[in-house]
């Protein structure tokens, strides 16, 4: 396998915080940071955790072209009602992107982050995506602005990209070895040339590679994504994430390959399949001995509204918000008051943590899922909820192992599959927790997940969602639930679907 | 000659972008190529810009008519593997 050298010069990153495993008894890897840098992603739902419960953002499609083809992208990229990267509604220019960041603003003001994240890719885009970034420095400076790229162009664009007051930006580096990357990009734009194959990806890992390096030169937080492929990159990845932090990367965000064939890409309809939970988990949990992994990511649409999970992009469209007139000073006011409350109450919990009386290790580690419609509470019915938050729990520590979507089992009277196979899709998303929470649960679904050896509760509706773990941890605990044996005696079935 | 678009366009205005002619405007329901300023890039590059960079098979014609990209010359999807015609994803034939 031929690697691809870069500068040999490692020296310099400090960004990268303490890997997960190592960061005392919080949840939030990031906390541990020292406090100037915690700064920078206190209120980035993207890059910290604990944010992510209480923060919005949102991206704006000004950028549709592309300069590169991803086996996992489709470039009839307009509909509605899909939700992954790349997919958009309608495609903006840069003054409508702006009228439309404002609005979203002052009816959002949790919105703390403006992303450009194509539907193409936004360096392919350079005039849309900086007059949209300028206009946004100048007239909303409380918005932290991002970008999210392949890479290609990032050499050129570094010192473009710095002028605008981006401080993170995140790069998609799926491979190190241009023989995988053949697998993955078909082509790449390059010299005003299509280049296919080998020689294409080697371009392309080249210069995303060199654009870390010149990002965090300039004091950018870099974040990696990687897309998951099974027999693809798998394998490979756990070496991405240790070169990528050596380079300085602040954190790594492995996602699972989206592949339905209706999706209509290389990989969807030739029946290359995505990753389980159970194997994304296993194989970030396998990175994170070298690097800090981002483990809430949502892989949003590339217009996406609102918290990470949801999706308030349909209450504005331009339709909708065409003739209003915003007073952004007056939003901004407003807008400093929630940031303020919600980082007061951010900074009490952390403090609180710090001065807690550090336990030892004492009981088994294992999976839990939470159910929760936001602010960080279990505040979500189980039949409600469209995904599932799974931590892992222990004697001292929580920590956020990521998210498992589920279908709805039940839509209303007369739209429910047969009984027993109405939950199948649950069972097979949590199959490798051992206890559910969320604020209320029907007796069916209780029973079905009792017998596959999943405890349900709702007796901690409302709660903080690490008080809540924590106190059912310790009831099932001191029932005896949590003993090696019986945790895994009935988790070992691996999923079917 | 001319190059040509048809209406498997995407409008992802990266032709329009690249061409070193202008010769590519947003027309009323794809982008379209102006016929009498286009040069198919003869003289500037070694390919035509757009030709280089378009994204999506069958959307776009050379100077005699003929597909510059057929289907899986771009995605590597073999034809037969093509979402069904019809289906709500796929735009009209030509």
């Amino acid at each position: 396998m031929e690697l691809i050298a870069t500068s040999a010069d490692h020296s310099a990153p400090t960004a990268s915080g303490c890997s997960a495993k190592g960061c005392g008894s919080s949840n939030d890897t990031l906390s541990q940071l020292p406090d100037a840098l915690r700064k920078r992603v206190e209120n980035h739902p993207c890059f910290s955790e604990k944010a992510h419960h209480h923060f919005a953002r949102m991206h704006v499609a000004v950028a549709p072209a592309c300069n590169i083809q991803c086996n996992y992208c489709n470039r009839k990229y307009d509909c509605s009602n899909e939700s992954r990267p790349g997919v958009v509604s309608e495609v903006l220019d840069p003054d409508q992107a702006v009228h439309k960041v404002k609005t979203v603003a002052a009816a959002i003001p949790q919105m703390t982050v403006l992303g450009i994240a194509g539907p193409g890719d936004p360096l392919a885009n350079p005039e849309r995506t900086f007059k949209t970034f300028r206009r946004l420095a100048e007239e909303a400076p409380d918005i932290k602005l991002c970008v999210s790229t392949n890479g290609l162009r990032l050499p050129e664009l570094a010192d473009e990209l710095s002028k605008y007051n981006i401080e993170h930006v995140t790069i998609t580096i799926n491979c190190l070895d241009p023989e995988i990357g053949a697998k993955i990009y078909p082509w790449i734009y390059w010299n005003n040339r299509r280049i296919r194959g080998v020689k294409a990806a080697k371009i392309l890992i080249r210069n995303q590679l060199k654009g870390l390096e010149m990002l965090v030169a300039r004091n950018v937080l870099v974040k990696v994504n990687s897309v998951m492929i099974p027999g693809v990159n798998d394998q490979h990845l756990k070496e991405v994430s240790k070169l990528v932090k050596e380079k300085g990367a602040f954190l790594h965000n492995v996602m699972p390959l989206i592949s339905e064939p209706e999706h209509g890409t290389f990989y969807g309809l030739t029946g290359q399949r995505g990753p389980s939970g159970k194997e994304l988990r296993e194989l970030q949990d396998s990175c994170s001995d070298s690097m800090s992994m981002m483990r809430h990511c949502r892989q949003c649409r590339a217009d996406a509204v609102g918290m990470l999970g949801e999706d308030r992009g349909q209450e504005f469209t331009l339709d909708q918000i065409g003739g209003q007139q915003i007073d952004y000073p007056a939003a901004m006011e407003k807008r400093k008051q929630v940031h303020d409350a919600i980082l007061a109450q951010l900074d009490a919990e952390r403090l609180a943590e710090a001065a807690a009386p550090s336990n030892i290790p004492s009981g088994p580690s294992v999976l839990m899922a939470v159910a929760t419609a936001g602010q960080g509470v279990i505040n979500q019915h189980f039949g409600h909820a469209t995904e599932f938050l799974v931590y892992r729990v222990d004697g001292s520590q929580i920590e956020m192992v990521g998210p498992r979507k589920v279908e709805l089992y039940c839509g209303g009277p007369g739209e429910c599959p047969e009984e027993e196979n109405r939950l199948q899709g649950h069972l097979n998303a949590l199959i490798d927790c051992r206890a559910v929470l969320s604020a209320k649960i029907g007796i069916g679904p209780w029973q079905q997940l009792e017998q596959a050896g999943i405890e349900p509760s709702g007796e901690y509706a409302y709660e903080e969602i690490e008080t809540g773990l924590r106190l059912f941890y310790n009831d099932l605990l001191a029932q005896g639930k949590l003993e090696p044996a019986a945790a895994s005696a009935t988790a070992t079935t691996e999923a079917t679907a | 000659m001319a190059l040509s678009i048809t209406d498997r366009c995407v409008n992802c205005y990266a032709c329009m972008d690249v061409c070193p002619t202008q010769a590519i405007s947003k027309g009323a329901s794809q982008f379209e190529i102006d016929p009498l300023t286009c040069t198919e890039c003869a003289g500037q590059h070694a390919d035509p810009q757009c030709a280089s960079i378009c994204p999506v098979e069958e959307a776009l014609l050379d100077g005699m008519g003929e597909l510059i990209h057929p289907l899986g010359s771009l995605t590597g999807i073999p034809p037969t593997l093509r979402l069904v015609e019809g289906n709500a994803e796929r735009p009209s034939a030509p």
